[in-house]
Order: C-alpha cells, then sequence, then structure tokens
C-alpha cells in the first residue's frame, strides 16, 4: 500500500494509536483554555480554584447550557435557532401563570415542554418544506414566543408552588457545604443524553451527515426530513426545559428574562468548537463552552472593580479568536490536501 | 455464451424548455461487462444517467432492468433496485469517518447503539478487498479523491448494486491511481458486476471497457465492441460532423496574409503545475488561432493563463513585446484582453441581470468607477450590439435567463466586444447552439479578425476550427503539441494530430 | 444538444413590478386603519409642524430605516450584517459623551450643555466607520462567513458601547442636538428627512457611480462577476462600511430623540426589523437584485403595523406576534416552494431543473 493514501501523519499499519490528535484539536483548545482560565483565576484569586465555584458554574449556567445543547445540533446541521432565549422565557411565563391559576408543575411542566416542541417543530416545517433560510425563520419563531410571553403576563409573575422551591433547595451532598443542586444536575444529564445521541444514535450520526453536505445526505438515502424536524423541535424541547430549570431558581415568571441568550448559546456552542458552517462540533464541547463562558462572568464579579460589561467584551474577542482559529485551520486543511 | 442482459434503454428522448438533450437513445448492458459511455460536453451522458436514476422523467422511451420493464422514480428508489451512481463529485459526507461513511444510514446496531468497533471492523474488511489499508477511523475528507471514489464504490456494492455506474472517475486522478480502479473494476468484472464507464479519456476506454457507445449533440451515434473499433475511427466518432448542411455554409475562410501586422501577445514557455505544460505561442492581430483537442487537453487551462485567472509558475508572458504578469482579470482586461468562459451559466452570465446589464459589465469595469455608463447611453450600446449579433431578444431589458443558449452566448460575446478588446478568447463558444446560431458566431469570428481583433477559439468541433482559423493548436493531455498553419489546416489533418498522440501511447492516459 | 426555438421560461411571465406586493400590504394596513380610526389620515398642522399618526409612523420608522437601507446594499452582495444594533449603540454612545463635555462625562445628573455639534456628528460616524471597515476586512479580506463576522461584533460592540458609559444612562439637555432626534425641518420630523437624505444618498450614489450594478453582479453570481474584472473585495467591503455609518446614524438619532444614551437597551434586535424590513421589501436574501424603494416599504410596513396595534389600544405585546406572522407569511410568498405548490394546484407540470 502507498503511504500516500493515508492521511498525513499516520503509523505504517494506519491503525490507532498515534491517530487523529488532528481531529482532537475542535474539542482540546477548548478544554484548554477552559484550564487556562481556571487556572490563572486560581492563582490570581484564591477563592476561585475551587470545587464550590466549579459546582456553581453547573447551577447558575445550566439553563443556559441544556438549551446550548440543543442549539449544538442545530448548528451542526447547518442550521440556526434564534428562538432559543425566547422559548425559555415564555416557558417559565407558561409555568408561572399555570401556577397561578392553581394547576401545580403536573400541568405546567409538561404544558412549556409542549409548548417548546411545538413551535421548534412548526419553525423545522417550514425551514424544510419551505427550502427557507434558518435565520428568518427562528427569528420570527422568537418573536412569536417572546410576545406569547407578553401576552400572558407583561409583569412578572411569582411561583408559589412548593415544588419549584424545594427544586431549587435540595441535591446531591457533595462535601461540606455544597450540593450538586437539581439544575446542575438536570445540565449533567441532558449533556450525557445528547451526547449519546450524537455518537451512537443513527439520529445523531445523520444530523452531522446533513451539516457536512445535505445534498449528498440526501443521495445517500438519509431522511434528511426527518431529521430536521427533529432537530428543531428537539432544540424548542430543551429550550423549554431550560425554562423550567430557570423557574427553579427566579421563582417566577418574567417576560424579559433571558434576553438575548440566544447570543450566549451560538457562542459558547462556538467556543466550544463547532463550526458555524456545520458538519462538525460535539456536544461535549458545548458544555466545555457553556462552562467558559460561566467562568469569565465570575472572573470578573471576583475582580470587582471591572464593570460585568466587561464579560461581553472578553466573550466577542474569544468568539473572534476561536473563529480566526478555524478559519486558519480550514485554509491550511485544505493547503495540505493539495 | 453471451452473458444475460441486464439493463435496457430503448429510444429514449427527453427534453427541456428549448433544448433536446437526448433523442432516441438506445443503451443496453450485460453482466460481467464494463460498458463505457462518451460524448464531448453536451453530448448528453449525464442526461441520460440521470434518466436512469430517476432524476429526470424521461419524455419518451422504455426503460427495462433484468429483463422487466421499469419506472424509475427517485435516486433512492434507483438504489434500491440495485442501480447505484458514484458521481464525480464523491456524493459521502467528508467530515465523517471513512467506515462511518460506508455504513451511514444502515449502521450496524446492538442494544439500542451504534455498534462502532463493529462497522470499524467491517469496514477494514469491506476496504480490504479493495486492497485498501487505511485508518477507517479518520475523517474521509482527508483522503485523496482517489481514496474517496474508492469508498464510495465499496459502498454502492454494499449496498448490492447489481449496475455500477461510474461518472467520470479518472478526471482527477493521476496514472498509479487510475490503475488501481482499472484493476478493482477488472474485478468487479470477473464477480460478474456490470459495470457503466462514463468517461472522455480515450485511452482509458480502450484499456479497460469491453463495448462503447458516442452520443453527441443528443443523438446517440452507435454502441461498438472495444476490439473492433480503432482510436482514430472513435475519435472521429465523438468529434465528427453533425450535419452534412454545416460544412455547405459558405463562411469565408480568414484571410491568407491574416496576421501580418505582427504579434499582439507571445508567450515564453508559459506554464503551471499541474495545469498545463510550459507553452510558446503567440497571437498575432487580424489572426483567429484555434485550439483544437479532446475534454481534458487543457485548453480552458491554457486560456485561464492568457487572462489571469490562474497565475503562471514558469515562464513569460509578453503583451506588445512587454513582460507581463497577469494575477487578475482585471489586469488582463486593462491590457484589453478578454474571456468568454467555457461555462456560460456558472462563469459568463449574471442570469438575474437583464441583456443590458450584461452586455455593458465589462465595459464600464474598463471604464472604472469615475466613468458611470447612463441608463441611456447603455441602452443604446445594448441595442447596437443586440442588432449587430442578432440577439433574439424582447427587449434590452430581458432577463438573460430567459435566453435561449444561443442568445445568451452571444449575450456574453456582445459584453467582450463592447469593451473593444484587442485579443478576444472565445472558450467553445458554439457549445450547445443551434445550426444557425453556430454559424453566425463563427462568421463573427473571422469579421472580427478581418477587422483588426487577434483571436483564440477554443472549440470541440474540428471542422469549425479548420474553417474559421489561420493558425491551429493541436493539445493533447495538458499540452500543446503541434502548430498547424495554412494549408496544413483541415479537419482530417487535426483529427489525426489529435490521433497520433494516442496512438503514440503516450504515458499518462 | 440540440436546440428548439427559443422558449422564455416561466420568470419573465410575472411582468408584475415586485415592488407590488409590499405595497399591496402596506396599503390594506393603512386602509384598515383609515376604516377603524377615522383620524388616522388627519394631518394638522401643530407648533409650526405637521402632525398625525401618519407623521408619527414616518418618524418611528426612520431608524430602523436608515438601518435598513445600508442593510439592504449588503445583503445585495449576498451578505448580512447583524451588528448593526451594537454599532448603533456605540455611536449613540460616543454622541452622549461628547455632548455632555469632558468634564462632566460619568456625572449622574443631566448635563446642561452646550457643546459643538459637529465634533459629536463626527466621531460618532467615525466610531460607526470603524466598526463597519472591521466588519468588511473580515468579510473581504479574511473570508469569513458574514454571519459570524458580524456577531463577534453584535457581541463585543454593545460591551464597547456599555464600556464607554461606564453603564450609566448618560443624559443630557443640549437642545440644538435633541431637534436632530426631536426636530422639525420643512414641517416634516428630522429623523424622516435625514432618513431621506440617506435614500437619496444611496441611491444617487448606486445608480451614477457603477456601484449599484456591481452590487447585483457579485450577489447575482460572484465567479461570473470576477471573470468580468469587478474586484469583489472592494465592493464588499465597501457594503459593511456604509451598513456602518447607517447604523452610526441611527444611534445618533435614537440618542437625541430620548435625550440619553442607555447603552445595554438602544438598538437591541433593530437588525432582526432591519433585515425584515429588507425582505418584505422584496430584496433576496441569496443576494442579487435589490430596492432600496422596498425597502422603504418594508420598514414603513413594520412601523405601521406597530402604531396600528397601538392605536387600536391593543397592547403592545401583540406586536411581536403579529410580526412574526407578517415574516411567515411574507417567506412563504417568497418562497419557490409555494409558487410550485400553487401551479400543481393549477395542473400544470413543474419545470424541472434544465440540463447542465
Amino acid at each position: 500500500m502507498s503511504r500516500a493514501e493515508r492521511a498525513p501523519g499516520k503509523t505504517a499499519s494506519g491503525r490507532p494509536g498515534g491517530r487523529g490528535w488532528r481531529k482532537r484539536i475542535p474539542l482540546l483548545s477548548p478544554a484548554l483554555v477552559f484550564i487556562l482560565i481556571f487556572g490563572i483565576g486560581g492563582l490570581l484569586y484564591r477563592n476561585l480554584f475551587s470545587l464550590r465555584v466549579l459546582a456553581n458554574l453547573f447551577t447558575d449556567n445550566a439553563f443556559l447550557g441544556i438549551a446550548a445543547v440543543g442549539m449544538t445540533f442545530v448548528i451542526i446541521s447547518g442550521g440556526i435557532d434564534l428562538s432559543v432565549g425566547a422559548v425559555i422565557s415564555t416557558s417559565a411565563m407558561i409555568i408561572a401563570v399555570l401556577d397561578q391559576a392553581g394547576a401545580g408543575p403536573l400541568l405546567g411542566i409538561p404544558a412549556a415542554l409542549a409548548f417548546g416542541a411545538l413551535l421548534g417543530f412548526l419553525m423545522g416545517c417550514v425551514i424544510h418544506f419551505f427550502r427557507a433560510h434558518p435565520f428568518i425563520v427562528t427569528l420570527s419563531g422568537m418573536f412569536l414566543a417572546r410576545g406569547l410571553g407578553y401576552l400572558l403576563s407583561w409583569q412578572s409573575v411569582p411561583i408559589e408552588h412548593e415544588f419549584f422551591s424545594v427544586a431549587s433547595q435540595i441535591g446531591i451532598p457533595m462535601g461540606e457545604n455544597l450540593k450538586l443542586s437539581v439544575p446542575a444536575l438536570m445540565f449533567i444529564a441532558v449533556v450525557l443524553v445528547g451526547a449519546f445521541l450524537q455518537r451512537r444514535t443513527r439520529y445523531g450520526r445523520n444530523v452531522y451527515a446533513i451539516g457536512g453536505n445535505e445534498q449528498s445526505a440526501f443521495l445517500m438515502g438519509l431522511p434528511v426530513g426527518r431529521t430536521k424536524l427533529l432537530i428543531y423541535t428537539v432544540s424548542g424541547l430543551l429550550s423549554a426545559i431550560g425554562g423550567v430549570v430557570l423557574t427553579f431558581y427566579t421563582l417566577s415568571g418574567y417576560g424579559n428574562a433571558a434576553f438575548g441568550l440566544e447570543l450566549d448559546t451560538i457562542a459558547s456552542v462556538v467556543i466550544g468548537g463547532t463550526l458555524l458552517s456545520g458538519g462538525v462540533g460535539s456536544v461535549v464541547g458545548t458544555l466545555i463552552g457553556v462552562l467558559i463562558l460561566g467562568l469569565i462572568q465570575t472572573f470578573i464579579a471576583f475582580q470587582g472593580t471591572l464593570n460585568m460589561y466587561w464579560t461581553k467584551i472578553f466573550i466577542g474577542a474569544m468568539l473572534f479568536a476561536f473563529i480566526l482559529l478555524q478559519k486558519a485551520f480550514s485554509l491550511s486543511a485544505a493547503a495540505r490536501r493539495k | 455464451m453471451p452473458n444475460p442482459e441486464i439493463l435496457r434503454l430503448a429510444g429514449i428522448t427527453k427534453s427541456f424548455p428549448g433544448v433536446l438533450a437526448l433523442s432516441g437513445v438506445d443503451f443496453t448492458l450485460q453482466q460481467g461487462e464494463i460498458h463505457a459511455l462518451m460524448g464531448e460536453n453536451g453530448a448528453g451522458k449525464s442526461t441520460l444517467i440521470k434518466v436512469l436514476t430517476g432524476v429526470y422523467k424521461r419524455d419518451a422511451g422504455r426503460i427495462e432492468y433484468r429483463g422487466v420493464p421499469v419506472e424509475v422514480h427517485s435516486p433512492l428508489q434507483a438504489q434500491d433496485l440495485g442501480i447505484s451512481t458514484v458521481y464525480q463529485e464523491v456524493n459521502l459526507v467528508p467530515n465523517l469517518s471513512v467506515a462511518e461513511n460506508l455504513f451511514l444510514g444502515r449502521q450496524p446496531m446492538s442494544a439500542g447503539q451504534i455498534a462502532w468497533k463493529a462497522i470499524n471492523e467491517r469496514a477494514l474488511e469491506i476496504l480490504a478487498r479493495f486492497d485498501l489499508d487505511l485508518d477507517v477511523r479518520e475523517n474521509l475528507g482527508g483522503y485523496t479523491l482517489a481514496i474517496q471514489q474508492m469508498v464510495a464504490i465499496a459502498r454502492a456494492l454494499e449496498l448490492n448494486a447489481r449496475v455500477l455506474i461510474l461518472d467520470e472517475p479518472t478526471s482527477s486522478l493521476n496514472v498509479e491511481e487510475v490503475d488501481k480502479l482499472f484493476l478493482q473494476m477488472r474485478r468487479l468484472k470477473s464477480e460478474g458486476q456490470a459495470i457503466i464507464f462514463i468517461t472522455h479519456f480515450v485511452d482509458q476506454v480502450f484499456q479497460i471497457s469491453d463495448r462503447i457507445t458516442v452520443l453527441r449533440n443528443g443523438g446517440y451515434i452507435g454502441t461498438y465492441p472495444t476490439a473492433e473499433i480503432t482510436k482514430v475511427e472513435l475519435i472521429s466518432k465523438l468529434l465528427g460532423r453533425e450535419y452534412e448542411k454545416l460544412s455547405e455554409l459558405a463562411v469565408a475562410r480568414p484571410r491568407e496574409d491574416a496576421g501580418r501586422e505582427g504579434a499582439f501577445l507571445r508567450t515564453e514557455a508559459l506554464g503551471r503545475k499541474a495545469s498545463i505544460k510550459p507553452f510558446s505561442i503567440q497571437v498575432r492581430r487580424g489572426e483567429v488561432v484555434g485550439c483544437a483537442g479532446l475534454l481534458g487537453s487543457g485548453r480552458s487551462e491554457l486560456a485561464s493563463l492568457l487572462f489571469g485567472i490562474q497565475s503562471a509558475d514558469s515562464g513569460r508572458l509578453l503583451v506588445d513585446e512587454r513582460a507581463v504578469r497577469l494575477g487578475n482579470p482585471r489586469k488582463a482586461m486593462r491590457l484589453g484582453i478578454g474571456l468568454s468562459p467555457e461555462d456560460r451559466k456558472a462563469q459568463g452570465l449574471i442570469q438575474d441581470l437583464s441583456v443590458r446589464e450584461n452586455i455593458i459589465l465589462a465595459l464600464q469595469v474598463r471604464q472604472g468607477w469615475l466613468r458611470n455608463l447612463g441608463s441611456r447611453q447603455q441602452k443604446e450600446i445594448a441595442e447596437r450590439y443586440i442588432r449587430l449579433l442578432d440577439i433574439k431578444t424582447p427587449s434590452s431589458e430581458q432577463l438573460t435567463r430567459n435566453l435561449s443558449g444561443g442568445n445568451q452566448q452571444k449575450v456574453i460575446i456582445a459584453r467582450w466586444l463592447a469593451s473593444a478588446p484587442r485579443f478576444l478568447i472565445l472558450d467553445e463558444p458554439t457549445r450547445g447552439i443551434d445550426v444557425g446560431a453556430k454559424t453566425e458566431i463563427q462568421k463573427l469570428i473571422v469579421q472580427l479578425a478581418r477587422d483588426g481583433l487577434a483571436v483564440l477559439f477554443i472549440s470541440s468541433e474540428i471542422e469549425e476550427i479548420a474553417r474559421c482559423s489561420g493558425t491551429v493548436l493541436v493539445l493533447h493531455n495538458r499540452e500543446v503539441v503541434e502548430t498547424l498553419r495554412g494549408q496544413d489546416i483541415e479537419d482530417r489533418v487535426i483529427m489525426n494530430a489529435i490521433a497520433e498522440r494516442h496512438l503514440e501511447g503516450s504515458p499518462d492516459a | 444538444m440540440l436546440e428548439q426555438s427559443p422558449v422564455a421560461a416561466g420568470r419573465s411571465r410575472r411582468g408584475v413590478n415586485p415592488l407590488a406586493w409590499p405595497l399591496l400590504a402596506l396599503a390594506i394596513i393603512l386602509l384598515f386603519n383609515l376604516i377603524v380610526t377615522p383620524d388616522f389620515f388627519s394631518v394638522s398642522v401643530k407648533d409650526g409642524h405637521l402632525f398625525g399618526s401618519l407623521i408619527d409612523i414616518l418618524k418611528r420608522a426612520s431608524p430602523t430605516l436608515i438601518i435598513a437601507l445600508g442593510m439592504t446594499l449588503v445583503i445585495a452582495t449576498g451578505g448580512i450584517d447583524i451588528s448593526v444594533g451594537s454599532v448603533a449603540a456605540i455611536a449613540g454612545s460616543v454622541a452622549a459623551l461628547l455632548v455632555r463635555g469632558s468634564n462632566i462625562a460619568y456625572l449622574k445628573e443631566a448635563a446642561h450643555a452646550s457643546a459643538p455639534l459637529l465634533p459629536v456628528f463626527a466621531f460618532a460616524l467615525l466610531a460607526a466607520a470603524a466598526c463597519g471597515l472591521f466588519n468588511g476586512s473580515l468579510v473581504s479580506l479574511v473570508g469569513i462567513q458574514p454571519i459570524v463576522a458580524t456577531l463577534i461584533l453584535m457581541i463585543t460592540g454593545r460591551g464597547v458601547a456599555v464600556l464607554l458609559t461606564n453603564g450609566y444612562v448618560l443624559n443630557f439637555d443640549h437642545p440644538r442636538f435633541e431637534s436632530v432626534g426631536i426636530g422639525y425641518l420643512l414641517g416634516l420630523p428630522f429623523p424622516f428627512l435625514l432618513a431621506i437624505g440617506v435614500f437619496l444618498i444611496l441611491l444617487l450614489f448606486t445608480r451614477f457611480t457603477p456601484l449599484g450594478l456591481f452590487i447585483q453582479s457579485i450577489g447575482g453570481n460572484s465567479v461570473a462577476s470576477v471573470y468580468s474584472g469587478i474586484s469583489a473585495r472592494t465592493v464588499k467591503a465597501l457594503v459593511y462600511l456604509v451598513s456602518g455609518l447607517c447604523a452610526g446614524a441611527a444611534g445618533v438619532i435614537m440618542t437625541a430623540d430620548v435625550k440619553a444614551a442607555d447603552a445595554n437597551y438602544m438598538g437591541l434586535w433593530l437588525e432582526l426589523d432591519a433585515i425584515l424590513a429588507v425582505v418584505i421589501g422584496g430584496t433576496n436574501m441569496a443576494g442579487g437584485r435589490y430596492s432600496l424603494w422596498g425597502t422603504i416599504v418594508g420598514a414603513l410596513i413594520i412601523q405601521s403595523l406597530t402604531t396600528t396595534i397601538l392605536t387600536r389600544g391593543v397592547q403592545v405585546q401583540y406586536t411581536l406576534i403579529v410580526k412574526a406572522v407578517v415574516v411567515i407569511f411574507v417567506i412563504l410568498i417568497q418562497s419557490e416552494r409555494t409558487r410550485e405548490l400553487l401551479r400543481r394546484l393549477r395542473g400544470g407540470r413543474l419545470p424541472e431543473a434544465g440540463a447542465s
């Protein structure tokens, strides 16, 4: 066998071991960045480098993270979902309003989930059957969801059922004074399920195929339509779950909640190594991206003097760096192939 | 004992608005056979395959598969029937692994999960049959096109393809890769597989195929056992005259003293690696230089070096005896060079713009940002060329996407004429155009030269090159192999020059 | 391939002016208003200027309109600019800072100021231009996808704007500057005249130079454009610069209008309204033909929808829902698929893609 056949950087037998470290880069770089920031932060502020901070990262960013898992699938397939923040907010509002009306979580939560899933499904239909641009369709989805939220109530609506306050307090104990809260557990669970779907199910692999080359995927006989509908429906569902998690901390529904969250979601997905052009990415990467975002915020809070707006600037700068890096990699890969 | 027939197409006809793509084409395929389907661009090969695989619906004709008439509605159905196509673009997914591409959509599962270990192991087994030892976990995109094609073939076979269609599989392969591919094809043939091999490479067809079917301009020319036809005969069938009429139409020959006025452009061993070997030519004012050769011989590559679309990595280009480096088309335009590209839809026309806008485009670019052409001026210019070239359009505001091919081509030529070039390169200007328009364009080319323009005329149709040119460059395998002048310019001579190269058995297929 | 006589394929049969649909939609909205609110169309003269619901629509539509005009050109080249809201915030913040004057820049009290206006406008627009150039270079030089490139500034820009204002809402009291937002000229609201001015500038610039032609070429077929010698890089960089400047102008207007700069909320989601206005106005998101007139109609539609809802006493919550429905409606109408379905219903045969 001629060596020229094999991709560069491989062992003679072409077997695993020394193989494909290049493939791992999308995942390694965010992990490295996270460790870097955590490390530097730990050096600067002794209290930062602690399990408590880590656990809080999971708890505080759970709603963002859960929605980001859904967004990961959407972006890998080559699309985008701008309705995320709106769905989170309106799902929380639905729960709050139903709670006010006396219906407990047994009605409220399924209603919220149904809302998210239904909206996602409808958007998916328009995107696929009418071949419309996901940007515009999910944009209107965002308007629709926000509008419904404001319609339900213009003001903040408190949630009184004990289920929610209990859920916000319990958790799995992890050493002195530390608990892994319900939101954090849900976040981790969603990530695990997402990772399983991505790696171990045909649906997950089809998502990658569609993102890689939709035309080829179609010609190869993959169920493109069904998969795309599922992707948007699941994204809506996960955003709704994010909304449920939100109610655990805020114990209320508020029309303006999660404003601009879609941007943070997209940023975490991209920083986590998923390409906005589709075909490459992972849920685990997104997890790291979410943690990085959370860490930056924590860092700034610890700093004390810097204003919170620096968060946006850092996130933007990081996004910029990652995008340039992605571009540089794709250019060098193309050159290598020639 | 003759092998049983597995596929029979009879009288296939297919037309699109304004274009008759296939007319009464027959085609049969037997098990254990490699059947080559040949024809120049626009001959109808890909249309035929798309009709067979359900991408298009035929207007007339019959398809019989394994002795039974069938209606194929979609590529998926074709695949299920056992008719699989491996396209030139290798329709696989480059961001997933080799093993995965083999099994995408049908991954073996165990306990509700994808069984990766099984996939990787089976992939290795399958590829071993093709003599490939790859890391099947690596992304497909990291491998060469030759390997990707082989994987695509392996996938098709795994899907139980009984008829394997290979669409231009060797276009991007080097000699060793072609040999490997042919080795596998012969193995498959010996196992009884039926293969349709679409290609434009004459030598390869003689190396590997059992029978050859030739299409030309949508028409069925014939099917010939490879052993019973010579290369020259084949080439003449590919490029031969389409109508008796055409040869009778009088197109004045270029003046004998054409090009007396001196060279406009000269090249000294100008070349580009992997694109075209260094060539030294000259194009004189008032002369038509024809460029003949089969598909893939490098004609468009030559043109792209002269127009700055690609930059040369060796040799020099001299315009008016001054050396120039053309990095982009704008520079070429400033020197007075224009190019009407080969693919008028993808590279030439801006379909959503009007005839007027398309025509004045190059001129406007040449004028620059400060000298804008007002709409009245634009209209005048457009109408002048519409009249001059007899472009059939209801008005200059008509969108170019609505014109017929011939008129679209005229619009592109008009665009360049409007920019008053000194050297015009025309790449396949008469492809896919009806006879009448063809003659008009040929007459135009000769007239332009008489008016002092230098012209490079690239075409697959030998007789029109012979009719219009004062000098003919013969290209073969990305190299200018011969230059013919004066009395030597005759169809037969050109044809022979091309065929001879094939006979000489030049090392690269 | 043999050719038969030239046949005009379906598309030119729709000789209807593409501007017709959005105009019709606008007319319907206005008509609806006329029926239910009898004095909707009434325009009176008060305090030396025109006054009425229609005038209100014109004024409120102006920031979105200005941004949408710049956006039209960007979309026509096949790109998109989602950073405009943040750029508006930056420009507005710069303007507010300068209006207040450097010695009281960060104090919380409203500053009674009379700073010279020219530097205010100049620096605000300069900041916006810098943002536009940043986007332009990412897209044309580095070759990053427009949505990704402008996403960076969308996120970072807002942070920068808040940084400039140090998180405060900077209010001021500067009558001459405020008149940019709330003043009237020739009886019409100044912002609207500014929008018309921008429209005229862009119209003239794209008609009297080859820019309009080049933009449509690049959006229509960028390969063919390059083969014709057009410098795609220059054109693309230019349209993002223009888009940035438009965002800057809008930011200045909005700041002047409310006499304050709130960097957190100024221009939030304005890019979305702008894109909607462009799309409703008939410009294709894929690039190519564009219509500045269409964008004007689109922006007016969006604003009149909002105003209609408010005048009817319907709660503002419905605005978003109505916008969503309108957008979906427009998408469906513009979609190729809808045309196919309609044709199928009418019984014709589907035209297939032509042979290559």
